[in-house]
């Protein structure tokens, strides 16, 4: 069980409800991806806090010690980083080939443009 | 001693459906020149698909393959885990890969600068890795882990398009699909947490005597999500029509067969392999969500591509539909509902890679693929429109064409439930098909093209004989079932824990 109940959980999903909002509600190409990342964060969080176990320690063998964290979890969230590094430098090149191509990286500018090019 | 060592380099056959196309993704990168680049992929597309074929094979001899990665035995390590299902998947896969890379060349000389060429055929080989990858692991996260894969390389692929609206059209993927996997992401977190494992066999066992509750009802939802989201299903499908539409014509026919299938094989794998037809149907009531998204699907694709202009935007559209029956067969949670949901994921598969090649070739001739230009083409190009016809009436489910043997399938199914309304939306929207088909076939045929337009030519051989070998595909397992619909029943029986 873990320290201070289902706090952890708390900030969880307040992150995950903030990082989906910034990505509905924002128009800015680059507020969207921070948005994304906000959101990713928050189910690295989720998993982190899943491997904590109460009164545990770090994995590490030593005398005198029985109980041990979960390091799976921190394991797998290793790769999670890297995919969402990856996604972001994506979509941030992805913006700035945008910018170049439209000459704006706001969504209901780009959305106007097209909508011109389509009559 | 030679014959010892070759019987063992045989069994590492399922890790090289991953680690093949990602090394040689590294040496296409290194190489630089186009065609060079082009026969590295070439040969690794074919390999696998005849690697894939012999895996096909050998699940049907000797029953399900478990490929320990590292050695590590599972559950701990990484299991490849191979069985009907995904063997079947991983055939499709590496088989459209393989047609859609030889037809590749000429439609990219137009589309993509011949320079880039070399990384074009990088990134293409990556999105395979990560979907052969989806499609034969046997753990959880390593399905997040060549989701992503595959999806990185597909938002690198679409931005090619020749226009800007590629850029954005990519970005719009970009921002639902990492929603999508971070939600599949997410559902996984949820399962480990309940079961303390990441084997996908071993989670099916352990969820099993946990038995329904919150988290596992949660996880559930998550998955569904994400993986809605991927496939597509309605009304998470808005990325898809402008990816379709302004991804390079070689992409599209790609992924329109590839992605959303391993897709809608990973939500079948969740629901059936890991949660189990009791617990995802019976406690969480999975159908009465899924059947009307379904349903909505099969309706709304087809009707808004009746109104379309652009012909690629309007087989993006019908794909939706499509994913539609998809959905309704896994819903059904029938062996033959089942059957016809894996069933339509193979045919769909080459009938709309056939099209997409089509509209390549199209592309490549006419320079549009927007109705007007189809004017007089059933005479300027009579091979590229026949494959049209014949790929368009599997479409709609004409007989003899794959495209009845699905629905004749999801009709049944729908019947044996006793849900006689479903099969009759069935059979309604395939005439919302025969519209859409119909508007085209009549601009090829009956249309005189404007006098001002120059010659067109027929398409080039490259183009014409992979369209021609699935169109061929499309009759060939029409009428000729065994294979396809054996090996869905085959893989619905397993999935549903009935015996043989």
């Amino acid at each position: 069980m873990l320290e201070g109940g289902l706090y952890p959980y708390w900030i969880v999903i307040f992150l995950m409800m903030t990082g989906l909002y910034v990505v509905i509600s924002r128009d800015n190409l680059v507020k969207k991806i921070i948005g994304l990342n906000i959101f990713q964060v928050s189910v690295i969080m989720f998993y982190l806090a899943m491997g904590k176990v109460h009164g545990g320690t770090a994995p590490i063998e030593a005398a005198g010690i029985t109980v041990y964290s979960n390091p799976l979890p921190h394991v797998l969230m290793l790769t999670a980083i890297v995919v969402g590094v990856a996604t972001s430098a994506l979509a941030l090149s992805l913006v700035v080939r945008i910018n170049e191509a439209y000459g704006t990286i706001e969504e209901d500018e780009l959305r106007e443009l097209e909508r011109e090019e389509d009559e | 001693m030679i014959l010892e060592h070759l019987a063992r380099m045989s069994d590492d056959l399922p890790a090289l459906q991953i680690v093949a196309p990602l090394l040689a993704a590294t040496i296409c990168l290194i190489v630089r020149r186009a065609r060079a680049a082009w026969a590295v992929a070439m040969v690794v597309a074919w390999g696998s698909f005849v690697n894939a074929g012999v895996l096909l094979h050998r699940v049907l001899a000797n029953g399900t393959i478990s490929y320990a990665e590292g050695g590590w035995r599972p559950p701990w390590g990484i299991e490849l885990r191979i069985d009907l299902l995904n063997a079947l998947v991983l055939l499709v896969v590496t088989g459209i890969c393989a047609i859609v890379l030889t037809a590749s060349p000429r439609s990219l000389d137009q589309e993509v600068r011949r320079e880039n060429h070399h990384k074009f055929y990088a990134l293409y080989l990556l999105c395979m890795t990560g979907l052969a990858g989806m499609t034969i692991t046997g753990d959880a996260f390593n399905i997040f882990v060549f989701l992503e894969i595959s999806s990185l390389s597909s938002y690198a692929l679409i931005a090619q398009g020749t226009t800007r609206r590629a850029l954005t059209s990519s970005i719009q993927y970009l921002v639902m699909g990492t929603i999508g996997g971070t939600f599949i992401l997410l559902g996984i977190g949820m399962i480990y947490m309940v079961t303390g494992t990441l084997n996908i066999a071993d989670m099916a066992v352990q969820l099993a005597t946990v038995g329904p509750n919150r988290t596992v009802l949660v996880a559930l939802a998550c998955i569904g999500v994400g993986t809605g989201i991927k496939l597509a299903i309605f009304p998470l499908h808005i990325w898809l029509p402008n990816a379709y539409t302004y991804a390079p014509a070689i992409v599209t026919a790609f992924l329109a067969a590839t992605a959303t299938k391993v897709a809608y094989y990973v939500l079948v794998r969740f629901v059936y392999s890991i949660f189990g037809a009791p617990l995802a149907f019976g406690e969480l009531r999975l159908d009465v969500v899924l059947m009307p998204l379904a349903i909505a699907a099969m309706f709304a694709g087809s009707f808004v591509a009746i109104f379309q202009d652009d012909i690629k935007r309007m087989l993006a559209y019908s794909s939706v539909a499509q994913i539609g029956y998809m959905v309704l067969g896994l819903s059904l949670a029938s062996v033959s509902g089942l059957t016809g949901g894996l069933v339509h994921l193979f045919n769909h598969a080459i009938m709309k890679c056939g099209l997409f090649l089509v509209m390549a070739a199209v592309l490549l001739r006419a320079g549009s693929t927007r109705l007007e230009a189809f004017a007089g083409l059933g005479r300027r190009m009579p091979l590229t429109m026949a494959a049209f016809v014949v790929g368009g009436l599997s479409l709609i489910g004409v007989p003899l064409t794959v495209g009845f043997v699905s629905k004749w399938y999801l009709v049944m199914g729908a019947l044996e439930a006793g849900l006689w309304p479903v099969a009759v939306l069935i059979l309604l929207s395939s005439l919302l098909a025969l519209i859409y088909v119909w508007r085209v076939v009549e601009v090829a045929y009956f249309r005189q093209a404007p006098d001002a337009t120059p010659e067109i030519r027929e398409a080039p051989a490259s183009l014409l004989v992979p369209t021609w070998v699935l169109v061929g595909a499309t009759v060939f397992f029409g009428v000729f079932t065994s294979l396809s619909v054996g090996l869905a029943s085959a893989a619905a029986r397993m999935l549903l824990r009935i015996d043989l």
